[in-house]
């Protein structure tokens, strides 16, 4: 399995991870919706994983990939977090729109 | 005894805590109990520390003993201890300030019998003679200067003890300043000994001095701080205004702070000091002129003043300054010697002043008195004592202590020998103008003052019996060689100034000299005494309210102007320049910067929270961009 992961150059998965993190980046700045802007902060997390396990296998190291189960347990944990709270918040407003809870400003 | 030399300070600050602290509480008579008992309790104990270190100087020994009483401080290689020094020069200051102390401290019984504030008088009394005593039996700088420091606070405290009136509060904060001036200087003087000897102990300092060149930059400079720290302590020139003002203090504190004990602190750490000023000859030429100059100056404006009070205060002034003459020429001995027959004449004449003050119901002009011989003849008896003894007429005490201060200026120099017998012919003449005016002649004050003439109560009388019989007796402890003498206060010193009597030129005057130079001197004292009993007795020139002066007069009258030309040449200018500093620097310069500051924020505040829009989506933006920007800074400096 190692050896497929190292078939291709580390360069492409370098720039492929970047393309997906941007794309996170994208999604949570300009997308208005709650739920939108969730799965956009998960691509991002898994974006960052997949380098992690990259480096891992090319540096021959396997913490990097102990490292990847922790931050997928904590992005299952964030995600229920988060869920509740657009909950909360759906209940509140009827709405999931991002640009309504703009209470908290000078 | 010595096992008990901590009893001695330490006995006049318990009665101090418990005469202040209980003031309210107890009675009059309990607090005088206090304050006399324990001020008696160290004068005894003072006398057996005495006889041990005079016991030890008859078997020859240098008689110097340091006793610990606990480490207070370390500080890097700094170790202060609190250790006290007996030795020939501490031991007779001790039996001055604790002798006289308790003397004083007796008269004050009846001089502050009617005063509200009799209790807190005598927790001050108590605490100065604390200060004071630490000040002499320190064995290092610091313990000294906690003393001198000490004995300053108290002097402002019982200046101002009347402190309702506002022209007595004031001279106690001129007292206060003029003494931080000199205070200051002393302070810098240690620092400097700690810098360039690693120790300010006596000991270290003395020995590692003793080691130096003559005339050592180090040394120059250490004597010359110690000595402007000794002329604002002793009321010398420039630093001496304070003392004439200093008499709105009750007269008890007068004759204890400002004649007998405070005044001499300089001196004492002088010659305590000795070596340094002795391989420091241009301070020691600088001292002898000072202290010719403040012995002059103040005679002569003693001589026309009317305030009993004030001539006094110019005479101690003037007195003072003899001692620095002979400490200027090497006569350390000479110095000490008239601080000792000084503290018993001049407590003398202060408290005969205080009872004529006592009797006359406050009044101080010497215009509204006369006569007074009737009517207080024990106050007279004991001042014309005093006087004939501050003038130098044999055999009274003054007349040996200021004849060796001359022998000395003599041999030295001419001029200061003249200058010296000048100040001895004004010496005579302004004590026997007060004599006469104020006891011979008719009685010039008010009926009423006149029918409540009286003599003051025994607790007044017996201090001034017992300093008349010292100042009598007082000058016997030193007659000189050419008179028979053995010099035994010279003999008993002798270890303290060894160094500096090694280094210095040996004192050589033949005795046919000695003699010409004390018949010139008694002929300055008895013509001048004639002089003013011509004026004051036979022709009673009594000086009016209106009168026509000459110019002299009228310069030693009006005190040379000198505290006008100190308002002129430093208070004005330093008043000026702190309205300055206060209208420009401080209003327009610090104070606007804080403002400034604080104006700053606010407005930029104000511009910077709109930034703050509630808009999360802006929020992740400016959190993404300075994420690039620190990438893009990663990249670009690695």
């Amino acid at each position: 399995m190692f050896e497929s992961i190292q078939s291709v150059p580390l360069n492409h998965y370098i720039l492929f991870c970047s393309l997906i993190f941007s794309i996170g980046v994208i999604g949570v700045l300009i997308r208005r919706n709650v739920i939108v802007i969730m799965m956009s902060i998960e691509l991002m997390l898994n974006s960052v994983n997949l380098l992690l396990v990259v480096f891992s296998v090319f540096h021959g190291d396997a913490s990097g990939q102990v490292f990847v189960f922790f931050v997928m347990a904590l992005a299952a944990a964030e995600v229920a977090v988060g869920l509740a709270i657009i909950m909360m918040v759906y209940r509140n407003t009827r709405s999931i729109d991002i640009d309504i809870l703009n209470k908290l400003r000078w | 005894m010595l096992d008990l030399i901590w009893l001695i300070p330490l006995l006049p600050l318990i009665g101090f805590l418990i005469n202040g602290l209980a003031r309210n509480v107890i009675a009059k008579n309990v607090a005088a109990f206090v304050g006399c008992g324990v001020i008696l309790f160290s004068f005894i104990i003072s006398c057996l520390v005495f006889n041990d270190v005079y016991d030890a100087r008859q078997l020859g020994e240098p008689a110097s003993f340091t006793i610990p009483i606990f480490d207070w401080f370390k500080a890097g290689s700094l170790e202060v201890s609190l250790s006290f020094l007996v030795d020939p020069l501490s031991s007779v200051m001790l039996l001055i300030v604790t002798g006289i102390g308790f003397l004083i401290h007796v008269y004050s019984v009846g001089y502050m019998k009617s005063d509200e504030g009799f209790n807190k008088f005598f927790s001050y009394l108590n605490l100065f003679i604390f200060f004071m005593l630490l000040l002499v039996l320190g064995s290092n700088y610091l313990v000294m200067f906690i003393g001198w420091e000490g004995v300053g606070l108290c002097s402002y405290l019982l200046i101002g003890f009347w402190y309702k009136n506002s022209s007595y509060a004031s001279a106690g904060k001129k007292a206060f300043v003029m003494n931080r001036i000199g205070d200051l200087s002393f302070l810098i003087a240690v620092f400097l000994m700690f810098f360039s000897f690693g120790t300010i102990e006596f000991d270290g300092v003395f020995s590692q001095a003793a080691g130096s060149m003559a005339g050592d930059t180090t040394l120059v400079l250490i004597s010359l701080l110690l000595f402007i720290a000794a002329t604002g302590k002793s009321a010398q020139i420039p630093l001496f205004t304070w003392l004439p003002d200093a008499m709105a203090g009750p007269t008890p504190v007068s004759a204890l702070i400002h004649a007998a004990t405070m005044v001499t602190a300089g001196v004492y750490m002088i010659a305590r000091s000795n070596i340094i000023f002795t391989l420091s000859p241009v301070i020691m030429d600088l001292v002898a002129i000072i202290g010719l100059a403040t012995a002059l100056i103040a005679a002569a404006i003693a001589l026309t003043q009317n305030d009993i009070k004030k001539v006094l205060a110019y005479s101690t002034v003037s007195q003072l300054g003899y001692m620095f003459l002979a400490l200027g020429v090497g006569a350390f001995t000479g110095a000490l010697f008239h601080v000792i027959t000084h503290a018993f004449f001049k407590a003398l004449l202060f408290l005969g002043a205080g009872s004529v003050i006592h009797a006359m119901s406050g009044e101080q002009d010497m215009r509204s008195m006369g006569g007074l011989s009737k009517k207080l003849p024990i106050t007279f008896l004991t001042m014309l004592v005093g006087t004939i003894a501050i003038s130098g007429i044999p055999p009274f005490s003054g007349f040996f202590s200021k004849d060796e201060i001359l022998a000395h200026a003599f041999v030295e120099n001419k001029l200061l020998w003249v200058g010296g017998l000048l100040a001895a012919f004004f010496t005579a003449y302004y004590m026997f103008r007060l004599l006469f005016l104020t006891f011979s002649g008719k009685f010039r004050g008010t009926l009423d003052q006149e029918k409540h003439l009286h003599e003051s109560p025994g607790s007044m009388t017996i201090p001034l019996i017992v300093l008349a019989v010292l100042s009598v007796v007082g000058g016997f402890l030193n007659v000189p060689a050419a008179l028979g003498g053995s010099a035994s206060l010279a003999g008993f010193l002798a270890p303290v100034f060894a160094e500096s009597t090694a280094l210095a030129a040996p004192f050589h005057l033949d005795h046919s000299t000695e003699f010409m130079l004390m018949a010139a001197s008694v002929i300055a004292a008895i013509s001048m005494a004639v002089v003013a009993y011509i004026r004051f007795v036979k022709n009673t020139q009594l000086p009016a309210i209106n009168q026509q002066r000459s110019f002299l007069s009228n310069l030693s009258y009006h005190k040379f102007y000198v505290d006008e030309i100190y308002d002129y040449l430093i208070v004005k200018p330093l008043n000026a320049l702190s309205v300055f500093f206060y209208r420009i620097i401080d209003k327009n310069g610090i104070d606007a910067l804080v403002n400034g500051v604080g104006k700053g924020i606010n407005e930029s505040g104000k511009g910077i929270r709109l930034l703050q829009s509630g808009n999360v989506g802006f929020y992740i933006f400016l959190m993404v961009l300075g994420a690039v920007a620190l990438l893009l800074y990663g990249i670009y400096t690695v």
